[in-house]
Protein backbone atom coordinates (compact mmCIF):
# COMPACT_ATOMS: atom_id res chain seq x y z
CA UNK A 1 0.00 0.00 0.00
CA UNK A 2 1.30 3.58 -1.24
CA UNK A 3 2.24 5.22 2.45
CA UNK A 4 1.74 8.70 3.10
CA UNK A 5 5.11 10.84 3.09
CA UNK A 6 6.43 12.69 5.99
CA UNK A 7 8.68 15.70 4.57
CA UNK A 8 11.18 17.95 6.17
CA UNK A 9 12.11 21.44 4.41
CA UNK A 10 15.13 23.13 5.19
CA UNK A 11 15.72 27.08 3.67
CA UNK A 12 18.92 26.70 1.99
CA UNK A 13 21.38 30.28 1.89
CA UNK A 14 24.42 30.26 -0.17
CA UNK A 15 24.49 26.53 0.45
CA UNK A 16 23.92 26.43 4.19
CA UNK A 17 20.67 25.39 5.89
CA UNK A 18 19.45 28.99 7.62
CA UNK A 19 16.50 29.28 10.43
CA UNK A 20 17.70 27.98 13.45
CA UNK A 21 18.18 24.31 13.25
CA UNK A 22 18.44 23.11 16.92
CA UNK A 23 19.71 19.81 16.88
CA UNK A 24 21.72 17.93 18.78
CA UNK A 25 24.73 15.68 17.69
CA UNK A 26 25.27 17.18 14.12
CA UNK A 27 28.91 17.79 13.37
CA UNK A 28 27.47 20.65 11.38
CA UNK A 29 24.11 21.80 12.26
CA UNK A 30 24.36 24.50 8.52
CA UNK A 31 25.09 21.72 6.41
CA UNK A 32 22.15 20.52 5.02
CA UNK A 33 23.29 17.26 3.44
CA UNK A 34 24.68 16.29 6.88
CA UNK A 35 20.64 17.11 8.61
CA UNK A 36 19.21 15.69 5.40
CA UNK A 37 21.02 12.31 6.52
CA UNK A 38 19.79 12.79 9.57
CA UNK A 39 16.30 12.85 8.53
CA UNK A 40 16.88 9.29 6.35
CA UNK A 41 17.52 7.97 9.63
CA UNK A 42 14.30 8.85 10.94
CA UNK A 43 12.74 7.77 8.06
CA UNK A 44 11.58 11.03 6.42
CA UNK A 45 10.23 10.07 3.13
CA UNK A 46 12.23 12.31 0.93
CA UNK A 47 13.27 16.24 1.73
CA UNK A 48 13.02 19.74 -0.26
CA UNK A 49 16.04 22.13 -0.01
CA UNK A 50 14.22 25.50 -0.81
CA UNK A 51 16.36 27.66 -1.93
CA UNK A 52 16.17 31.47 -0.87
CA UNK A 53 19.44 32.77 -2.02
CA UNK A 54 19.53 36.37 -4.18
CA UNK A 55 22.68 36.40 -5.26
CA UNK A 56 24.29 34.99 -9.05
CA UNK A 57 26.75 33.33 -6.98
CA UNK A 58 25.05 31.89 -4.45
CA UNK A 59 22.79 30.26 -6.68
CA UNK A 60 26.22 28.11 -8.14
CA UNK A 61 26.52 27.06 -4.21
CA UNK A 62 22.45 25.66 -4.80
CA UNK A 63 23.57 23.96 -7.98
CA UNK A 64 26.94 22.35 -6.11
CA UNK A 65 24.84 21.16 -2.91
CA UNK A 66 22.41 19.84 -5.22
CA UNK A 67 24.87 17.54 -7.19
CA UNK A 68 26.79 16.91 -3.52
CA UNK A 69 22.99 15.27 -2.53
CA UNK A 70 23.18 12.97 -5.49
CA UNK A 71 26.15 11.59 -4.07
CA UNK A 72 25.43 11.20 -0.60
CA UNK A 73 22.14 11.32 -0.18
CA UNK A 74 20.34 7.71 -0.04
CA UNK A 75 16.61 9.17 -0.75
CA UNK A 76 14.64 11.40 -2.96
CA UNK A 77 14.92 15.46 -3.08
CA UNK A 78 13.46 17.97 -4.15
CA UNK A 79 15.49 21.54 -4.80
CA UNK A 80 13.08 24.36 -4.62
CA UNK A 81 13.07 28.27 -5.31
CA UNK A 82 14.99 30.12 -7.92
CA UNK A 83 13.90 29.22 -10.92
CA UNK A 84 13.75 31.76 -13.71
CA UNK A 85 13.52 29.84 -16.68
CA UNK A 86 13.95 26.11 -18.50
CA UNK A 87 17.69 26.36 -17.88
CA UNK A 88 17.95 26.95 -14.53
CA UNK A 89 15.82 23.48 -14.48
CA UNK A 90 17.90 22.08 -16.80
CA UNK A 91 21.07 22.79 -14.28
CA UNK A 92 19.24 21.68 -11.26
CA UNK A 93 18.39 18.27 -12.64
CA UNK A 94 21.89 18.00 -14.42
CA UNK A 95 23.08 18.21 -10.99
CA UNK A 96 21.32 15.51 -9.85
CA UNK A 97 17.84 16.96 -8.10
CA UNK A 98 14.81 14.48 -8.42
CA UNK A 99 12.70 16.95 -8.61
CA UNK A 100 12.43 20.79 -8.70
CA UNK A 101 9.53 23.06 -7.44
CA UNK A 102 8.22 25.79 -9.67
CA UNK A 103 6.73 29.03 -8.02
CA UNK A 104 6.65 32.11 -9.58
CA UNK A 105 8.29 31.66 -12.52
CA UNK A 106 5.28 29.00 -13.26
CA UNK A 107 2.62 31.86 -12.49
CA UNK A 108 4.44 34.31 -14.79
CA UNK A 109 4.61 31.59 -17.86
CA UNK A 110 2.72 28.63 -17.23
CA UNK A 111 4.27 27.35 -20.47
CA UNK A 112 7.55 26.17 -17.99
CA UNK A 113 5.51 23.60 -16.29
CA UNK A 114 4.76 22.37 -19.81
CA UNK A 115 8.26 22.68 -21.29
CA UNK A 116 9.44 21.25 -18.12
CA UNK A 117 7.22 18.43 -17.99
CA UNK A 118 8.06 17.13 -21.50
CA UNK A 119 11.80 17.72 -21.33
CA UNK A 120 12.31 15.94 -17.52
CA UNK A 121 8.93 13.94 -17.10
CA UNK A 122 5.85 15.11 -15.01
CA UNK A 123 7.38 13.06 -12.01
CA UNK A 124 10.20 16.02 -11.74
CA UNK A 125 8.04 18.51 -12.17
CA UNK A 126 6.21 20.21 -8.68
CA UNK A 127 4.48 23.23 -8.80
CA UNK A 128 4.15 25.18 -5.70
CA UNK A 129 1.18 27.21 -4.72
CA UNK A 130 1.31 30.09 -1.88
CA UNK A 131 -2.70 30.73 -1.06
CA UNK A 132 -3.83 33.28 1.27
CA UNK A 133 -7.83 33.15 2.08
CA UNK A 134 -9.88 36.23 0.61
CA UNK A 135 -11.18 37.98 3.14
CA UNK A 136 -14.90 37.12 3.54
CA UNK A 137 -14.97 34.29 1.43
CA UNK A 138 -14.38 31.09 3.32
CA UNK A 139 -13.62 29.29 0.27
CA UNK A 140 -11.71 31.22 -1.75
CA UNK A 141 -8.15 31.45 -1.58
CA UNK A 142 -5.83 33.54 -3.83
CA UNK A 143 -2.36 32.93 -5.57
CA UNK A 144 0.35 34.59 -4.00
CA UNK A 145 3.94 34.48 -5.71
CA UNK A 146 7.80 36.30 -4.87
CA UNK A 147 7.79 34.40 -1.68
CA UNK A 148 4.15 35.55 -0.72
CA UNK A 149 4.83 39.36 -1.12
CA UNK A 150 3.08 40.17 -4.24
CA UNK A 151 -0.83 38.61 -4.51
CA UNK A 152 -1.73 37.34 -8.54
CA UNK A 153 -5.87 37.89 -8.34
CA UNK A 154 -5.39 33.80 -9.58
CA UNK A 155 -7.67 31.69 -7.57
CA UNK A 156 -5.49 28.96 -6.37
CA UNK A 157 -7.78 26.06 -7.15
CA UNK A 158 -7.85 27.19 -10.62
CA UNK A 159 -4.64 27.19 -10.72
CA UNK A 160 -4.11 23.90 -8.83
CA UNK A 161 -6.25 22.44 -12.20
CA UNK A 162 -4.15 24.20 -14.66
CA UNK A 163 -0.50 23.02 -13.60
CA UNK A 164 -1.86 19.47 -13.66
CA UNK A 165 -3.21 20.15 -16.58
CA UNK A 166 0.18 21.75 -17.68
CA UNK A 167 2.40 18.67 -16.48
CA UNK A 168 3.19 19.10 -12.97
CA UNK A 169 3.56 15.43 -11.00
CA UNK A 170 2.89 17.25 -8.26
CA UNK A 171 1.00 20.33 -5.80
CA UNK A 172 3.02 21.72 -2.97
CA UNK A 173 0.36 23.87 -1.31
CA UNK A 174 1.69 26.59 1.05
CA UNK A 175 -1.14 28.11 3.23
CA UNK A 176 -0.02 32.02 4.36
CA UNK A 177 -2.47 31.88 6.63
CA UNK A 178 -1.09 28.99 8.81
CA UNK A 179 2.95 29.37 7.32
CA UNK A 180 4.36 29.63 10.57
CA UNK A 181 1.57 29.62 12.91
CA UNK A 182 1.85 26.49 14.34
CA UNK A 183 -1.85 26.04 14.58
CA UNK A 184 -2.04 23.29 12.04
CA UNK A 185 -2.66 23.45 8.24
CA UNK A 186 -5.40 25.38 6.55
CA UNK A 187 -7.42 22.40 6.21
CA UNK A 188 -10.48 23.38 4.02
CA UNK A 189 -7.59 24.81 1.74
CA UNK A 190 -6.08 21.80 1.18
CA UNK A 191 -9.23 19.49 0.92
CA UNK A 192 -9.93 21.68 -2.02
CA UNK A 193 -6.96 21.21 -3.99
CA UNK A 194 -6.63 17.54 -3.04
CA UNK A 195 -9.75 17.01 -4.29
CA UNK A 196 -9.22 19.31 -7.47
CA UNK A 197 -6.05 17.48 -8.86
CA UNK A 198 -5.89 14.15 -9.58
CA UNK A 199 -1.68 14.34 -8.72
CA UNK A 200 -0.41 14.01 -5.41
CA UNK A 201 -0.32 17.22 -2.78
CA UNK A 202 2.01 18.31 0.06
CA UNK A 203 0.12 20.25 2.95
CA UNK A 204 2.65 23.17 4.10
CA UNK A 205 2.16 25.88 6.27
CA UNK A 206 1.41 25.76 10.28
CA UNK A 207 2.12 22.22 11.89
CA UNK A 208 2.73 23.00 15.63
CA UNK A 209 1.47 19.55 16.74
CA UNK A 210 1.36 15.86 15.84
CA UNK A 211 -1.97 16.14 15.84
CA UNK A 212 -1.96 18.44 12.90
CA UNK A 213 0.25 15.83 10.44
CA UNK A 214 -2.60 13.33 10.92
CA UNK A 215 -5.41 16.40 10.51
CA UNK A 216 -3.36 17.13 7.14
CA UNK A 217 -4.11 13.64 5.90
CA UNK A 218 -7.32 12.60 7.14
CA UNK A 219 -9.13 15.58 6.89
CA UNK A 220 -6.95 17.63 4.43
CA UNK A 221 -6.76 14.44 1.94
CA UNK A 222 -3.39 15.24 1.50
CA UNK A 223 -0.69 13.02 0.12
CA UNK A 224 2.20 14.21 1.48
CA UNK A 225 3.18 16.52 4.66
CA UNK A 226 5.90 18.87 5.42
CA UNK A 227 6.80 20.83 7.94
CA UNK A 228 10.68 22.71 8.73
CA UNK A 229 10.80 24.12 12.42
CA UNK A 230 9.34 21.10 14.81
CA UNK A 231 12.02 18.74 12.68
CA UNK A 232 15.06 21.44 13.14
CA UNK A 233 13.88 22.56 16.59
CA UNK A 234 14.00 18.99 17.66
CA UNK A 235 10.01 19.20 18.84
CA UNK A 236 9.60 16.09 16.89
CA UNK A 237 11.35 13.45 15.49
CA UNK A 238 10.30 12.64 11.42
CA UNK A 239 9.89 8.81 13.11
CA UNK A 240 7.70 10.55 16.26
CA UNK A 241 5.30 12.35 13.79
CA UNK A 242 5.03 8.64 11.83
CA UNK A 243 4.22 6.56 14.98
CA UNK A 244 1.85 8.94 15.56
CA UNK A 245 0.50 8.91 11.96
CA UNK A 246 0.46 5.13 12.26
CA UNK A 247 -1.86 5.07 15.61
CA UNK A 248 -4.30 7.27 13.62
CA UNK A 249 -4.38 4.48 10.80
CA UNK A 250 -2.68 6.52 8.35
CA UNK A 251 -0.23 3.98 6.07
CA UNK A 252 3.16 5.04 7.03
CA UNK A 253 6.87 3.83 6.18
CA UNK A 254 8.41 2.93 9.47
CA UNK B 1 33.37 -3.45 -13.53
CA UNK B 2 29.54 -2.60 -13.77
CA UNK B 3 28.75 -0.06 -16.67
CA UNK B 4 25.87 2.44 -15.18
CA UNK B 5 24.66 3.04 -18.73
CA UNK B 6 24.55 7.13 -19.92
CA UNK B 7 22.01 7.25 -22.90
CA UNK B 8 22.34 11.35 -21.85
CA UNK B 9 18.89 11.83 -20.83
CA UNK B 10 19.71 13.20 -16.72
CA UNK B 11 22.22 12.52 -13.70
CA UNK B 12 23.26 8.94 -12.82
CA UNK B 13 25.76 9.51 -10.49
CA UNK B 14 22.98 8.34 -7.47
CA UNK B 15 22.93 5.25 -9.57
CA UNK B 16 27.14 5.33 -9.67
CA UNK B 17 27.28 5.62 -5.89
CA UNK B 18 24.89 3.40 -4.93
CA UNK B 19 26.71 0.93 -6.45
CA UNK B 20 29.68 1.87 -5.17
CA UNK B 21 28.48 2.26 -1.66
CA UNK B 22 27.85 -1.57 -1.26
CA UNK B 23 31.27 -2.22 -2.91
CA UNK B 24 31.04 -2.50 -6.82
CA UNK B 25 33.62 -0.80 -9.32
CA UNK B 26 30.52 0.87 -11.07
CA UNK B 27 31.23 3.38 -13.72
CA UNK B 28 28.81 5.37 -15.83
CA UNK B 29 29.42 5.54 -19.27
CA UNK B 30 28.13 5.82 -23.30
CA UNK B 31 30.69 3.48 -25.20
CA UNK B 32 29.22 0.49 -26.69
CA UNK B 33 32.91 -1.64 -26.07
CA UNK B 34 32.64 -1.13 -22.71
CA UNK B 35 29.02 -1.58 -21.88
CA UNK B 36 29.61 -4.71 -23.89
CA UNK B 37 32.98 -5.70 -21.89
CA UNK B 38 31.56 -5.15 -18.48
CA UNK B 39 31.17 -7.49 -15.94
CA UNK B 40 27.36 -6.17 -15.44
CA UNK B 41 25.06 -3.88 -16.80
CA UNK B 42 22.59 -1.09 -15.17
CA UNK B 43 20.25 0.89 -16.64
CA UNK B 44 19.28 3.17 -15.30
CA UNK B 45 15.98 5.40 -15.19
CA UNK B 46 15.55 8.43 -16.61
CA UNK B 47 13.58 10.56 -19.80
CA UNK B 48 10.63 8.98 -21.54
CA UNK B 49 10.42 5.74 -23.29
CA UNK B 50 10.47 7.07 -26.82
CA UNK B 51 13.54 9.70 -26.51
CA UNK B 52 15.98 6.76 -24.64
CA UNK B 53 15.52 4.02 -27.00
CA UNK B 54 16.10 6.36 -29.84
CA UNK B 55 19.02 7.92 -28.25
CA UNK B 56 20.41 4.49 -27.20
CA UNK B 57 20.20 3.31 -30.48
CA UNK B 58 21.80 6.04 -31.40
CA UNK B 59 24.74 5.65 -29.27
CA UNK B 60 24.81 1.95 -30.29
CA UNK B 61 24.42 1.02 -26.71
CA UNK B 62 21.35 -1.38 -27.87
CA UNK B 63 23.52 -3.53 -29.61
CA UNK B 64 26.23 -3.65 -26.71
CA UNK B 65 23.45 -4.54 -23.93
CA UNK B 66 22.12 -7.20 -26.01
CA UNK B 67 25.53 -8.48 -26.88
CA UNK B 68 26.45 -8.48 -23.22
CA UNK B 69 23.17 -10.34 -21.62
CA UNK B 70 23.67 -12.46 -24.44
CA UNK B 71 26.94 -13.41 -23.17
CA UNK B 72 25.42 -14.10 -20.11
CA UNK B 73 26.54 -10.74 -17.94
CA UNK B 74 23.80 -9.81 -15.29
CA UNK B 75 21.60 -7.21 -16.16
CA UNK B 76 19.53 -4.49 -13.99
CA UNK B 77 17.42 -2.16 -15.72
CA UNK B 78 15.71 0.37 -13.25
CA UNK B 79 12.47 2.20 -13.60
CA UNK B 80 12.73 3.00 -17.33
CA UNK B 81 15.43 0.73 -17.78
CA UNK B 82 13.04 -2.13 -16.56
CA UNK B 83 10.30 -0.83 -19.23
CA UNK B 84 13.04 -0.80 -22.02
CA UNK B 85 13.33 -4.73 -21.39
CA UNK B 86 9.78 -5.04 -22.88
CA UNK B 87 9.26 -5.22 -26.83
CA UNK B 88 7.26 -1.63 -26.81
CA UNK B 89 6.17 1.06 -24.73
CA UNK B 90 3.21 3.81 -25.49
CA UNK B 91 5.19 6.76 -23.96
CA UNK B 92 6.32 8.73 -26.47
CA UNK B 93 4.54 7.11 -28.82
CA UNK B 94 2.05 8.72 -31.27
CA UNK B 95 -1.74 8.47 -30.04
CA UNK B 96 -2.75 5.08 -30.17
CA UNK B 97 0.80 3.78 -31.28
CA UNK B 98 3.99 2.18 -29.81
CA UNK B 99 7.25 2.51 -30.00
CA UNK B 100 9.70 -0.23 -30.05
CA UNK B 101 12.02 -1.48 -26.70
CA UNK B 102 14.58 -4.24 -26.34
CA UNK B 103 12.51 -6.53 -26.81
CA UNK B 104 13.46 -9.19 -24.29
CA UNK B 105 10.48 -9.52 -22.94
CA UNK B 106 7.12 -9.47 -25.13
CA UNK B 107 4.43 -7.17 -23.87
CA UNK B 108 3.42 -3.32 -23.82
CA UNK B 109 4.48 -0.86 -21.40
CA UNK B 110 1.02 1.40 -20.74
CA UNK B 111 -0.14 4.07 -18.45
CA UNK B 112 -1.00 2.73 -15.06
CA UNK B 113 -5.08 3.28 -14.69
CA UNK B 114 -6.37 6.18 -12.67
CA UNK B 115 -9.23 4.02 -10.85
CA UNK B 116 -9.30 0.34 -9.63
CA UNK B 117 -11.90 -2.24 -10.75
CA UNK B 118 -14.32 -0.57 -8.26
CA UNK B 119 -13.81 3.05 -9.75
CA UNK B 120 -11.89 4.66 -7.07
CA UNK B 121 -9.95 7.13 -7.98
CA UNK B 122 -5.91 7.08 -7.44
CA UNK B 123 -3.52 9.73 -7.80
CA UNK B 124 -0.93 9.35 -10.73
CA UNK B 125 2.22 9.66 -10.96
CA UNK B 126 2.29 6.83 -8.46
CA UNK B 127 4.92 8.58 -6.13
CA UNK B 128 6.12 7.54 -2.81
CA UNK B 129 7.05 4.70 -0.57
CA UNK B 130 5.25 1.67 -1.15
CA UNK B 131 5.37 -2.00 0.21
CA UNK B 132 6.33 -4.38 -2.73
CA UNK B 133 5.09 -8.80 -2.07
CA UNK B 134 5.77 -11.79 -3.44
CA UNK B 135 8.97 -11.40 -3.47
CA UNK B 136 11.12 -13.91 -5.36
CA UNK B 137 14.48 -14.58 -6.86
CA UNK B 138 17.77 -13.90 -5.01
CA UNK B 139 17.78 -10.44 -5.55
CA UNK B 140 15.59 -10.40 -2.94
CA UNK B 141 17.98 -12.33 -0.47
CA UNK B 142 17.14 -10.98 3.15
CA UNK B 143 14.86 -8.12 2.27
CA UNK B 144 11.30 -9.06 3.99
CA UNK B 145 7.90 -9.06 2.62
CA UNK B 146 6.17 -6.06 2.83
CA UNK B 147 9.47 -3.81 2.50
CA UNK B 148 9.36 -0.04 1.33
CA UNK B 149 10.62 1.18 -1.90
CA UNK B 150 10.96 4.50 -3.58
CA UNK B 151 8.58 4.60 -6.61
CA UNK B 152 7.57 7.47 -9.26
CA UNK B 153 6.56 6.84 -12.17
CA UNK B 154 3.09 6.94 -14.29
CA UNK B 155 3.87 4.07 -16.43
CA UNK B 156 4.18 0.12 -15.74
CA UNK B 157 4.84 -3.27 -17.38
CA UNK B 158 2.35 -5.53 -17.99
CA UNK B 159 2.48 -8.63 -15.59
CA UNK B 160 3.92 -11.86 -16.88
CA UNK B 161 5.47 -14.95 -15.75
CA UNK B 162 8.51 -12.67 -15.29
CA UNK B 163 7.40 -10.99 -12.53
CA UNK B 164 9.26 -11.54 -9.16
CA UNK B 165 7.32 -8.80 -6.44
CA UNK B 166 4.22 -6.83 -7.22
CA UNK B 167 2.98 -3.43 -6.13
CA UNK B 168 -0.82 -2.37 -5.16
CA UNK B 169 -2.06 1.28 -6.46
CA UNK B 170 -4.85 1.39 -8.27
CA UNK B 171 -4.03 -2.09 -9.81
CA UNK B 172 -1.59 -4.81 -9.14
CA UNK B 173 1.60 -3.46 -10.40
CA UNK B 174 4.81 -5.56 -10.98
CA UNK B 175 7.30 -4.35 -9.12
CA UNK B 176 10.00 -6.73 -10.11
CA UNK B 177 11.06 -8.94 -12.89
CA UNK B 178 13.34 -11.71 -13.89
CA UNK B 179 13.92 -12.43 -17.32
CA UNK B 180 16.31 -15.04 -16.46
CA UNK B 181 18.62 -15.84 -13.38
CA UNK B 182 20.61 -12.90 -14.12
CA UNK B 183 18.28 -9.93 -15.76
CA UNK B 184 15.95 -8.17 -13.36
CA UNK B 185 14.09 -5.27 -13.74
CA UNK B 186 12.97 -3.15 -11.22
CA UNK B 187 10.11 0.05 -11.31
CA UNK B 188 10.96 1.16 -7.66
CA UNK B 189 14.51 2.95 -7.22
CA UNK B 190 16.39 1.21 -5.43
CA UNK B 191 19.28 4.15 -5.57
CA UNK B 192 16.43 6.08 -3.61
CA UNK B 193 15.76 3.64 -1.28
CA UNK B 194 17.70 3.93 2.00
CA UNK B 195 18.78 1.00 3.18
CA UNK B 196 15.93 -1.64 1.48
CA UNK B 197 17.61 -0.22 -1.65
CA UNK B 198 20.89 -0.56 -0.64
CA UNK B 199 20.19 -3.89 0.03
CA UNK B 200 18.68 -4.94 -3.37
CA UNK B 201 21.44 -3.02 -4.65
CA UNK B 202 24.22 -5.81 -2.87
CA UNK B 203 22.33 -8.45 -3.79
CA UNK B 204 22.75 -7.38 -7.32
CA UNK B 205 26.29 -7.09 -6.50
CA UNK B 206 26.80 -10.45 -5.40
CA UNK B 207 24.92 -12.02 -8.15
CA UNK B 208 27.70 -10.64 -9.79
CA UNK B 209 30.44 -11.37 -8.15
CA UNK B 210 29.11 -14.95 -8.38
CA UNK B 211 28.56 -14.98 -11.64
CA UNK B 212 32.01 -13.16 -12.39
Amino acid sequence: MLTKRVIPCMDVKDGRVVKGVNFVNLRDAGDPIELAQRYDEQKADEVIFLDITATHEGRATTVALASRASEELHLPYCVGGGFHNIDDIRTMIAAGADKVSINSAAVADPSILTKAAALFGTQAIICAIDAKRVAGNANKWEVYVHGGRKATGIDAVEWAREAERRGAGEILLTSMDRDGSQDGFDIPLTRAIARAVNIPVIASGGVGKLEHFAEGIIEGEADAVLAASVFHFGTYTVRQVKEYMRSQGIPVRL
Amino acid sequence: MIAVVDYRMGNLKSVERGLRSVGADARITSDPAQIAAADAVVLPGVGAFGDAMASMNSLGETDAMRSAIADGKPFLGICLGQHLLFSDGVEGAPEGGTVKGMGLVEGVVGRIPNRDAAGKLYKIPHVGWNSIEGLKTPLFEGIPEGEHFYFTHSFMVPDTPHTIATTEHSVRIPAAIAVSDRVFGVQFHPEKSSDAGAKLLANFVHIVETIK
